[in-house]
């Protein structure tokens, strides 16, 4: 039995869904996004998900940060200094200095340092409140214009976009420790947090592999994607994949996705673009695979994505032993306890 | 796959939500993890695209794209808008400030009263709607009457006034520029100018 | 180029990222890496002001290696026609043609024209510049004088020939001089030059994008007249594929260009009367001089039918149609123009609908300091906006320049309706109208335009009822009796009724027309806008089709309604060879059916449906009858486009390049600096950061230039007051590149001020390597960017970015250079109030500025352009 890791062909039938409709995801293929955020807006849009902050994170044109309670999906920008297959970045021949990105990710590091919750409030809250002068990148220079920089000192350049959102892993740690059973694996094998269920404990935060999931504010309930349960019950696409102007992200039934994105990796390896992988596609890695799988064109920790995630059940049943004592705890004490500290 | 894709691949005449779902407290979700713990109000969840009165079809008011849209509405207000995969220009799809369509129709940012500055005043004041309009209309009337020019220094007729300018029209209607060009024409207004300038 | 079309138009971008996974390249030309630049195949780096010069390259690359499409070039364009023999050239005149006048800052355009015919008219440059002239006639120019009699030489090898002009003219603009003035590597540059021709032939076409990159210089027009010299060589216009795509940036900013709320044109670009034009004979006259040829001769009969609208029954024969109601221009009344007459207190009153001029035009402070001279301001809105709030709120009142309680102007903010709170039509960038159903009623004051339109007409008329002023017939004599919706006084007029009258109607029997052919001069039909006739044709509105595209063919006929008569591809006659068969299978869009004796295809033939291709009109033929078969350019005079415009353009036949207004370099191509033609207002409140050969101008030693994000729409009237968009781009920025930040002390995220001798704008400051320093001729050359959209209302507020812009246009079409300017860039806040002030007054004396500095238009001539009495 496998069903707490490892490879799982009927997930839903797994969790008692009889006559269930196929497993459905996302596969999110980064090399056709254009980083225009259609799918944040769109989802809260439909989700009614809270604004989440009005801070400039200086992180590219990323001001959202990371996946939490307020923001459904989240679209990372990378600025490196690489180039992708055969793109011309264009500044060969320029009279170019040394690139800015290690100073730049520096600012923003130190930032996150100097924020009381290690960056977890990212994109929600001002960063940090009493933050440092940020250092200029080196001494202000009284030369004519243009006399401090040598001739091409950087030349390779690309900026990547890729949109996350919840994995809906086929093992997935949130809905193994959540001890009321708010959270739910559907007919169609996505994990859903039951609002009207959930008392904020909190256990699945710490139960996902990939921090996705987190509690609100207001209420400290958890919340995530729900793959837009609502709709696709009702044959429609999720509101973000609707959205996507470029089709980068796409819908549908899993094992039709993974086809398709097998195709794809396999066109743009034919167009030397060596560095294109996908991740989550695999259900042997750590979670069973991912029902919402990326295509990336770089080592997932460029993207903030977990290398190697591991469902924290891997070692389960004590875990969920655990989790439901906590359950019942809850339950002797009559309130909900909430757990303090962030999302990790 | 787009929703037509996505219809078919389950039969597009019964939607998901008739599938039965099936409860099995015992045997096949021993865990507790799926169709056990669902609570009454996720069975059978739907969209709420799906219990609205009507559907509008619309043009999103941003860039110049002309992207369609569906706008649904429910007991008399706008509860959802979003792209009508039909178009041939953009197949349903929206981008971010098309897809804040909802917030910027229902957000509460939207004026709802008419606000009025005195001369030399420093805070706004209420103004009932068609008295303002009376009240601009008499400032029109005076201001092109000021402004009134009959012929030019070399006795050329000018038949014009330059007491009044407008500015505006990108945003609009081409049957609000029609009347508005229309109306400040036959005033003799020339000064009527919009983005396309800028 | 001059486009970032994955930001600003992310939808549409769609169609590029699918034909990039059919294999086609995209190349991305732009003074940034933007989010189109990351998903191109190529980007290719220039500097800000300097496309012209890029373009010149690929034209001379395509002239020099013979590539273009000849066959194509030799039967639709004017490649063979010779230009007079005293006309000189940029090469004789070191940077300006024949004709110019110091003095005016005009060419006397006479020298420009065809060989063995007469200029048009008494050609007075000066006259036109004031108003706009070229934008009224378009290119093509009204008054061509039998120009299909000019003298031409089919072999092309005539040394006056316009193919040879433009070899001479193109001469200079190599590889290294592109280089040298573009800041773009040669082999960049090489590259987009066999990418573009290798893929231009029968079997490929190139499209070619650009926006408000484009058009907001001040030598604007002839940036896309070289895109369209460019495409018209390598034959990509008409065709499948080709083109040159404007993509505009408001929902119906192209409507309100066609049915224009734009001083000098009425509806269906027709020239708005001038003092010269007593009659409408006279008018007619005008705008036909000579052209006796194409679909622009039957201006006649839009006019009448427009007037027929405009008056109804009033409009006789005998009274001229009411011609005589008309307002004359004389004079520029265009936007700018308006804004410091009232600075100068000539105007009372203003209309703001659904515009942000206090954030969203050139010199912010000039537009706030007009609305502060007012005695009454209308502003019509979604939400509050900075132009609304000027009188409390402006960057003015802290620095003490606006004082509330002595700033009289009353201000009326009214409450719009939203987009689906009323029904009508946007036109959208490729010229489709599409109707809008009314989604919910608008609650409390928000009412539409239309309604604002309809009740201030009614209530001037009532105020005006029995005048016996002559000024007031106009108004006592307009049709306003459009169908209404709705009790009492204050009714909902109806849109559809407004539509049915813009698409027009025969009035013999009251029908609707089925399109522009049917109008007539002698009263008997009416029509609002002649080129949208056919929106309502067989009495259904066509732009509410809404037919899916799965179920129709390619072109997509039948989903909204493309002007003219629902054209999608404008001058696809070009799409077949001279007889009339496709230039290749792969390209076929529409061709000549010998059996059917019709033209046919996939698109709307954009040609007189029968007449062969063989076809030669009788000397005596007129208007649409006068063309050949192998006339594809319907509206121009002879038939053919313009690789060489003999007339309609003020500062040229062919582009050429000149420095941005402000620059931090001299012109390495010619004597002659900027666009000797630019329409500069030397003002003391309009100051220029100095070019060279001005001294100081290395006190604003960057280059300046601002643009759009995805996430805000232009002023941020629409998108700073939501959370769900104020969230992604919670605060104003300034990219600079790390040479540059290393060069001024900046650091990421930390505050920095961009000053030039308008303004101080505070930004956080980004360090992008997605900036690269270009080297220009022999210095290294930094660009800036900011976005534009903030202002000081909304969820997220910031520093005007378009204060830092003065007001300098193009002269052919009045639209200001907010694309370029110099600046410098100083780390930490900018100072504020008083202080304010003085470091502006520093600056400009630092930097030497007087009111004649940048004004000196003719740089060899030394001429300052200056207001009188400033």
């Amino acid at each position: 039995m496998n069903r707490l890791y490892g490879p799982l062909d009927d997930v839903a039938g797994d969790a008692g869904h009889v006559e269930h409709p196929p497993r459905v995801g996302f596969f999110t293929d980064t090399s056709v996004c254009i980083g225009c955020k259609a799918c944040e807006v769109a989802c809260k849009e439909w989700n009614a998900v809270p604004e989440d902050g009005l801070d400039l994170l200086g992180m590219s044109f990323d001001n959202t940060g990371m996946l939490g309670a307020d923001s459904w999906r989240h679209v990372a920008f990378v600025e490196q200094a690489r180039v992708t297959g055969r793109q011309d970045p264009g500044f060969a021949g320029l009279p170019t200095g040394p690139s800015g990105i290690p100073e730049t990710a520096g600012a923003v590091e130190a930032r996150l340092e100097a924020a009381p919750r290690g960056g977890s409030e990212l994109g929600t809250e001002p960063l940090p409140p009493g933050r440092p002068e940020p250092q200029a990148l080196g001494m202000p220079g009284f030369d004519r214009p243009g006399d401090l920089t040598g001739a091409e000192g950087r030349t390779d350049f690309r900026w990547l976009m890729a949109s996350d959102v919840c994995k809906h892993c086929t093992h997935a740690g949130c809905l193994d420790v959540c001890p009321t059973g708010a959270l739910f694996r559907t007919e169609f094998g996505t994990v859903v947090v039951q609002q009207d269920i959930c008392n904020g404990c909190g256990y699945c935060v710490s139960g996902c592999p990939y921090g996705v999931i987190d509690r609100r504010q207001h209420d400290g309930r958890a919340n995530k994607c729900t793959l837009c349960y609502d709709r696709i019950g009702d044959g429609l696409e999720p509101a973000c994949a609707k959205a996507c102007p470029t089709d980068s992200i796409q819908f549908g039934e899993l094992d039709e996705l993974r086809e398709r994105a097998d195709r794809r990796l396999a066109q743009l390896h034919d167009l030397g673009v060596g560095e294109a992988r996908l991740y989550g596609r695999d259900p042997d890695d750590g979670v069973g695979g991912d029902g919402a799988f990326f295509l990336l064109l770089d080592e997932p920790e460029v993207y903030g994505l977990p290398p190697d995630p591991h469902v924290p059940t891997r070692d389960a049943p004590a875990m969920w032993k655990r989790a439901g004592q906590a359950a019942a705890a809850f339950l002797l004490a009559g309130v909900a306890a909430f757990v303090a500290g962030g999302r990790r | 796959m787009g929703v037509r894709t996505w219809l078919g691949s389950i039969g597009a005449s019964t939607p998901l939500g008739a599938w039965p779902v099936y409860r099995q407290l015992t045997g096949a979700d021993p865990l507790g993890r799926g169709a056990a713990a669902q609570s009454p109000k996720h069975v059978g969840l739907r969209p709420r695209t799906a219990s609205a009165d009507r559907v509008a079809g619309s043009v999103c008011p941003f860039c110049a794209v002309g992207c369609a849209q569906k706008v649904y509405v429910r007991d008399e207000e706008v509860v959802q808008i979003e792209g009508d995969p039909d178009s041939p220009i953009s197949r349903g799809r929206l981008c971010p400030k098309g897809s804040a369509s909802l917030q910027l129709v229902t957000g509460p940012q939207r004026l709802d009263k008419v606000r009025y500055r005195a001369p030399y005043a420093t805070e706004w004041t209420e103004l009932d709607l068609h008295e303002a309009m009376e009240m601009i209309a008499d400032r029109v009337v005076a201001a092109r009457e000021r402004g009134w020019q009959e012929r030019d220094a070399q006795g050329r007729r000018l038949n014009r006034t330059v007491g009044l300018a407008a500015l505006g029209g990108a945003t609009l209607d081409n049957e609000e520029n029609y009347l508005l060009k229309k109306l400040f024409t036959a005033m003799g207004a020339i000064q009527i100018e919009n983005q396309a300038r800028i | 180029m001059g486009s970032n079309m994955a930001e600003a138009h992310p939808v549409g971008f769609q169609w590029v990222m699918e034909a990039k996974a059919r294999g086609a390249r995209v190349i991305h030309i732009d003074p940034r890496f933007t989010r189109t630049s990351a998903v191109a195949d190529t980007y290719v780096p220039i500097r800000a002001g300097s496309d012209i010069a890029f373009l010149g390259g690929v034209i001379r690359y395509v002239l020099d290696n013979d590539l273009d499409f000849r066959e194509y070039v030799a039967a639709y364009t004017n490649a063979s026609f010779l230009v007079r023999e005293d006309f000189a050239d940029t090469e004789d005149l070191d940077g300006l043609f024949s004709g110019y006048d110091p003095d005016t800052g005009t060419y006397d355009r006479d020298s420009w024209f065809y060989e063995g015919t007469e200029p048009p008219r008494d050609d007075d440059g000066d006259r036109a510049k004031t108003f706009s002239e070229p934008f009224q006639a378009g290119a093509s120019g009204a008054g061509i004088d039998r120009a299909a009699e000019a003298e031409r030489d089919p072999t092309l090898q005539h040394p006056r020939c316009v193919f040879q002009v433009l070899k001479r003219h193109f001469a200079r603009y190599t590889p290294e001089m592109v280089e040298r003035v573009c800041g773009t590597p040669q082999e960049e540059f090489l590259e987009v030059c066999r990418a573009w021709t290798a893929h231009s032939n029968r079997d490929r076409t190139t499209a070619l994008v650009y926006s408000v990159g484009w058009t907001q210089h001040s030598v604007g027009a002839q940036y896309i007249r070289a895109g369209a010299i460019l495409q018209l060589l390598l034959g990509n216009i008409g065709r499948p594929g080709g083109g040159v795509f404007a993509l505009r940036g408001h929902a119906s900013i192209q409507g309100s260009t066609d049915i224009p709320t734009l001083f000098n044109l009425l509806p269906g670009y027709l020239a708005m009367p001038n003092v010269s034009h007593t009659d409408l004979d006279a008018w007619i006259a005008d705008q036909r001089t000579g052209g006796h040829k194409g679909y622009g001769y039957d201006v006649d009969a839009y006019m009448v039918s427009l007037l027929k609208e405009y008056f109804g029954d009033a409009a006789t024969p005998e009274n001229d149609f009411g011609f005589g109601w008309l307002p004359r221009i004389d004079g520029d009344h265009g936007t700018y123009r308006t804004v410091m007459d009232m600075i100068d207190g000539k105007v009372s009153g203003y209309f703001v609908l659904g515009q942000n001029p206090a954030v969203g035009s050139a010199h912010g402070k000039l537009q706030r300091l007009g609305m502060a001279n007012l005695d009454w301001l209308v502003v019509r809105d979604l939400n509050e906006i900075e132009t609304a709030t000027f009188w409390r709120d402006s960057p003015e009142i802290e620095t003490g320049e606006i004082v509330p309680e002595r700033c009289r102007t009353e201000v009326f903010l009214m409450p719009a309706a939203s987009h689906v709170e009323k029904e009508g039509t946007f036109t959208q960038t490729q010229r489709m109208l599409q109707w809008r159903t009314k989604a919910v009623e608008p609650t409390g004051d928000r009412r539409s335009e239309l309604w604002f339109a309809y009740h201030l007409g009614r209530l001037v008329r009532e105020r005006l009822a029995g005048s016996t002023q002559e000024r007031d017939e106009p108004i006592l004599k307009l049709a306003w009796d459009y169908v209404t919706e709705g009790e009492g006084v204050w009714v909902e007029p109806s849109a559809d009724d407004v539509l049915r009258r813009i698409n027009g109607h025969d009035l013999t029997t009251g029908d609707l027309l089925p399109s522009y052919l049917g109008l007539k001069a002698d009263g008997s039909t009416s029509c609002g806008c002649w080129i949208y006739s056919g929106v309502y044709a067989d009495g259904v509105n066509q732009a509410a089709r809404r037919k899916p595209h799965t179920e129709q063919g390619p072109y997509d006929a039948e989903w909204g309604w493309t002007w003219p008569m629902n054209r999608r591809v404008l001058y696809n006659r070009a799409s077949a060879d001279p007889e009339g068969r496709p230039w290749s299978e792969r390209k076929k869009l529409v061709w000549w059916d010998a059996d059917e004796g019709a033209w046919t295809g996939h698109d709307i033939p954009d040609f007189p449906r029968t007449t062969p291709p063989g076809h030669r009109p009788p000397d005596d033929a007129t208007g649409p009858a006068a063309l050949s078969g192998d006339d594809p350019f319907v509206m121009q005079p002879d038939g053919k486009a313009w690789l060489f415009a003999p007339h309609g353009l003020l500062d040229g036949p062919l582009p050429t390049h000149y420095e941005p207004h402000e620059s931090p370099v001299r012109n390495p191509l010619y004597r002659q600096q900027g666009n000797p033609t630019r329409k500069v207002y030397g003002r003391p409140d309009n100051p220029s950061n100095p070019a060279p050969p001005e001294h100081g101008s290395e006190v604003f030693p960057y280059v300046l230039t601002a643009a759009r994000l995805t996430e805000h729409h232009t002023a941020g009237g629409m998108s700073r007051q939501l959370p769900y968009l104020s969230e992604l781009q919670p605060a104003l920025f300034v990219e600079v590149s790390p040479e540059l930040a290393r060069e001024r002390g900046l650091a990421h995220l930390g505050d920095a001020h961009v000053v030039t001798s308008r303004a101080a704008v505070q930004a956080r400051v980004v360090v992008t390597d997605r900036l690269a320093p270009l080297r220009v001729d022999d210095r290294v050359v930094h660009q800036v960017w900011l976005p534009y959209h903030f202002g000081h209302t909304g969820l997220v507020s910031g520093d005007v970015v378009n204060d830092l812009f003065g007001v300098v246009q193009d002269s052919n079409v009045f639209i200001q250079e907010s694309k370029v300017a110099t600046c410098d860039v100083r780390p930490g806040p900018r100072p504020r109030g008083p202080a304010l002030r003085a470091l502006l007054d520093e600056v400009r004396a630092a930097a030497g500025i007087t009111v004649e500095t940048g004004t000196r238009i003719a740089t060899s001539h030394g001429v300052p352009h200056t207001e009188e009495g400033s």
